[in-house]
């Protein structure tokens, strides 16, 4: 074996410069965990205040900051890059064939934009905070909120450009860079949904730009937009940002999807099922995701048969999603399982996605929803997909990669237990809120009626187990970077180019260039698995 | 510990609220027909085919259009079921019927008022006859808030500048929780209110009771007078404004509205928005002179004129 690995330079400027998608997608990893931690220490806040029906541990207003920067931090530094950012550096250019990102430049620049985005917001919400919600609805924002609003638009702003740099990136690489021989069609999944995400990513996020510069405008310039006092439209305000925030929800899913599909074919040693029809249904949901906004509104004020019409569309947007579901559950038929930790969290993300999906179904019904809407229902509905699913996705891909990216193994047990915990800690913490919310608790409130008391406590009883099950990883793969064995290969004898090289994949993923004469997921017993 | 401490469903407090309880559990009896397979089948396949256990690993197959198109196509029928259901359910509660009870509510950082047609005013509190429509006229002073009425099963987001129509039939006597459910700042959790709901001979008492000298209509007679409106529009400079209510209005632009209140609201509180054809843009706007309270009461003693002959009001 000749070319050292990417991790073979030494030093902090070897990093702060590089220009390898590899090291990239590290430097977001360590980022968005950090991210992570820091949404999570204000979830914390949140749900001991929660324990007791009186507001007693913060104060209205201090509630209110800590659900805002929950949001925002969460929303826009953790879930928004997570997957695409740190597994689409790291896996699109090695499992398409290529030596790099197209415009590695432009790459790292993204990351220092994240960074840069997320440490202006995050003082601008330690030095006073803002009480907008992550959702920052005029006129509240715009007009009556008191806090350092500007400066938070002004983070997400830039943010937002690092997501728009990502999506052009990672369109322009699976365009071009592909191997000779790697056609659509014998692409993984895992690209597909990624390449769909970015598609989401440049066209919604401009939008979001658009918006919160508008709501900028007017906070500091009393420029008529969406204040009716000064001649503008409320509801607009909610149509563009739910024009951005609707297609948003699935740049948060369908990378975690993607990775599902490579998760469940690695366990199973088996081709996926109707492989066409889990590739197509990516681009299904990224188009029919930019037709559903609406469905946020039906109570805002908008017209009767623009609601039908947005729940109508929002059954439809489900089918894919199903699509997805029914054909995961049919790939292990006939398989030939190996029940590792990155497999535990994938049925851990089918389980919560599918009762998320669900539910999503009850509050695009529109009776339904005139009952259920900004009650704790909804909480319950989106946390079970951006957070239950969607980082049981990331988890999944950061236990089932972790060999490839540290050439480390770490503990399988503590993995799976992690898996376990996650699961159930999960369910504890939002099934209560799902009758909270039909018992008619609203959201965004810190005190409230002691009648919701129990299902309160419940809920913090869980996030407790959940807080473990998210930290316990980050010790027993950080030990396995000292103490864990040396990662062969592959494995979990997997198919994909990624499994074909080193880990740690050399600096330029292979030495010779590639050529692609096999399927995906080929698990035929003629298969190769030798190195390319 | 109390009879509430363990509560998991609400009350109901009207027919409406019972039918969408059952439109829920219907669907969630549908979802469970198609989400129940997938989890059944997905611990079979993992308890038959786990490595190392013998199976029958032949004939594996890569896809399957019949089954693939089932799977879509029946879930998505049964969906559409209950959508039309929905749809249904939701069109009744949104068209609120003719001879329902008028209610007007403004909303306010952080507080809910009231006023009936009889001029009993009320914050935080609302009181409405049992198996009578009544029907919410409601605008907010500052940002969005959101009426909630969780034994109705109903909610509406009440907006700055804009009039928003909520409307139920509460069936039994009784005192209801009320929320306002749209954030709205600092005290948003401690906007609540009190829906309480009288048989309608404990309404007639209460009206008595807590009635004012004057109803809403000469309520607003009064502030006509005192804001001078009959200076133009009942010496030719403006248009008569008897009958006005639910007139087709030609407008100077060319263009053509119905005077329904949001037209009447706007043509006092924001009179540039519309302007009437072949009048001088003189009205001057009231906006500082009138909280939305006053402006409802104009707006009920507008409706209350009667089309006359010579087109003066009294
Ligand atoms: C200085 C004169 C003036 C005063 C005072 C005035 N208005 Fe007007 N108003 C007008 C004129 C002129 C129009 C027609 C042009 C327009 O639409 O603005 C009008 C239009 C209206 C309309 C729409 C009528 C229609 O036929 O569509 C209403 C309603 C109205 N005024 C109510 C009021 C009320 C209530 C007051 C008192 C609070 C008031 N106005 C005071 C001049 C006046
Ligand atoms: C199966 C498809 C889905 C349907 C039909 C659906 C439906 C809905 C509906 C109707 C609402 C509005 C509820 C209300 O405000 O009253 C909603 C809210 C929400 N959904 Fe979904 N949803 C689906 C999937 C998703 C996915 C995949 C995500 C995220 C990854 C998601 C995240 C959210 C979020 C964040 C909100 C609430 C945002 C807020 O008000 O703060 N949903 N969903
Ligand atoms: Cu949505
Ligand atoms: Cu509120």
């Amino acid at each position: 074996m000749s070319a050292p690995s990417y991790l073979h330079q030494q030093g902090l400027l070897s990093w702060f410069l590089t220009l390898d998608h590899k090291r990239i997608a590290v430097l977001y990893m360590v980022t968005v965990t950090f991210f992570f931690f820091a949404g999570g220490l204000a979830a914390t806040l949140i749900r001991i205040e929660l324990v007791t029906p009186q507001g007693d541990l913060l104060t209205a207003d201090g509630y209110n900051r800590a659900f805002t920067l929950h949001g925002v931090i969460m929303v826009w530094f953790f879930l928004i890059p997570s997957i695409p950012s740190v597994f689409g550096n790291f896996l699109v250019p090695i499992m398409i064939g290529a030596r790099d990102m197209a415009f590695p430049r432009l790459n790292l620049f993204s990351w220092y934009l994240l960074l840069g985005g997320g440490l202006f917001t995050l003082l601008a919400l330690l030095l006073g905070g803002v009480d907008t919600g992550w959702t920052f609805y005029t006129p509240l924002s715009t007009m009556f909120s008191n806090g350092h609003v500007v400066a938070v638009i002004c983070g997400v702003f830039i943010a937002g450009f690092s997501s728009i740099f990502t999506g052009i990136n990672i369109i322009v690489t699976v365009h071009t860079l592909r191997a000779p021989g790697m056609t659509w069609m014998r692409l993984p999944l895992f690209i597909w949904a990624i390449y769909a995400t970015s598609i989401i990513l440049v066209l919604a996020t401009p939008v979001l730009a658009i918006t919160l510069l508008l709501v900028a405008a007017e906070h500091l310039f009393n420029v008529g937009v969406f204040d009716p006092r000064l001649g503008g439209d409320p509801l607009l305000f909610q149509h563009l940002f739910w024009f951005y925030s609707h297609p948003a929800v699935y740049i948060m899913i369908l990378p975690a999807m993607g990775v599902v599909s490579e998760l469940i074919t690695a366990a199973g040693h088996k081709r996926i099922f109707g492989y066409r029809f889990v590739a197509w249904s990516s681009v299904a949901i990224a188009v029919i995701g930019f037709l559903v906004w609406g469905h946020h509104m039906f109570v805002a004020g908008q017209s009767m048969y623009a609601s039908l019409v947005f729940s109508l569309l929002s059954f439809l947007v489900s089918i894919p999603s199903a699509i997805k579901a029914y054909n995961w559950s049919a790939t292990l038929y006939k398989s030939d399982l190996t029940l590792h930790a990155p497999f535990l969290f994938a049925l851990t993300f089918i389980g919560l996605f599918i009762i998320g999906g669900v539910t999503g179904l009850f509050l695009a019904l529109l009776a339904a929803d005139l009952h259920a809407h900004d009650t704790y229902f909804v909480v319950a509905h989106f946390h079970y997909i951006m957070v239950g699913a969607a980082v049981a996705g990331y988890f999944g891909a950061l236990h089932f990669w972790w060999p490839k990216i540290t050439g480390r193994l770490y503990s399988q047990l503590w993995g799976k237990i992690t898996a376990v915990l996650v699961f159930c800690g999960f369910n504890l913490t939002f099934f209560p809120q799902f009758l909270l919310g039909y018992l008619g608790m609203p959201r965004r409130y810190h005190a409230y009626d002691p009648d919701f008391q129990f299902l309160n406590v419940l809920s913090s009883a869980g996030a407790s187990i959940l807080a473990l099950a998210y930290v316990l990883p980050f010790f027993y793969l950080l030990g396995s970077l000292r103490w864990g064995e040396r990662a062969p290969m592959n494995p979990w004898e997997a198919a994909g180019l990624e499994w074909r090289v080193p880990s740690p994949p050399p600096l330029h993923n292979f030495e010779e260039p590639v050529t692609v004469d096999f399927e995906a997921y080929d698990y035929s017993p003629e298969a190769r698995r030798d190195p390319v | 510990m109390n009879e509430h401490f363990l509560r998991l469903w609400p009350v109901q407090g009207s027919d409406y609220a019972v039918s969408v309880d059952w439109l829920v559990i219907g669907f969630t009896g549908m979802m469970a027909l198609f989400v129940v397979p997938v989890f059944v089948a997905l611990w079979m396949f993992i308890w038959r085919y786990r490595r190392g256990r013998e199976a029958n690993r032949d004939h594996r197959a890569q896809s399957n259009l019949p089954i693939e198109l089932a799977w879509i196509i029946l879930p998505f029928i049964g969906s559409l079921v209950i959508f039309l259901f929905s749809a249904r359910l939701f069109f009744f509660a949104r068209t609120p019927p003719a001879d329902a009870l008028e209610i007007q509510v403004t909303a306010r950082q952080w507080m809910w008022k009231f006023q009936h047609q009889g001029g009993q005013r009320e914050i935080n509190t609302l009181h409405v006859p049992a198996r009578r429509p009544v029907k919410l006229t409601m605008i907010s002073e500052d940002v969005i808030h959101s009426l909630f009425f969780p034994s109705l099963r109903i909610k509406q987001d009440v907006l700055p500048q804009r009039y928003s129509m909520l409307w139920f039939q509460a069936e039994h006597s009784g005192t209801y929780q009320v929320y306002c459910a749209e954030y709205c700042g600092t005290d948003h959790a401690a906007m609540l209110a009190r829906l309480v709901v009288l048989d309608p001979g404990d309404y007639q008492h209460w009206l008595q009771d807590n009635g004012s000298a004057a109803d809403l209509i000469s309520q607003g007679e009064t502030l006509y007078r005192q804001y001078g409106c009959g200076s133009c529009h009942d010496s030719g400079n403006a248009p008569p404004l008897a009958g006005v209510f639910n007139r087709t209005v030609r407008l100077a632009d060319g263009g053509q509205v119905v005077a329904d209140d949001a037209y009447l609201r706007d043509s006092i509180v924001l009179p540039q928005k519309h302007l009437v054809t072949g009048y001088l843009p003189i009205m001057p706007t009231y906006s500082n002179l009138l909280d939305e309270e006053a402006v409802q009461r104009l707006v009920a003693y507008l409706r209350s004129l009667p089309a006359t002959a010579s087109g003066d009001p009294k």
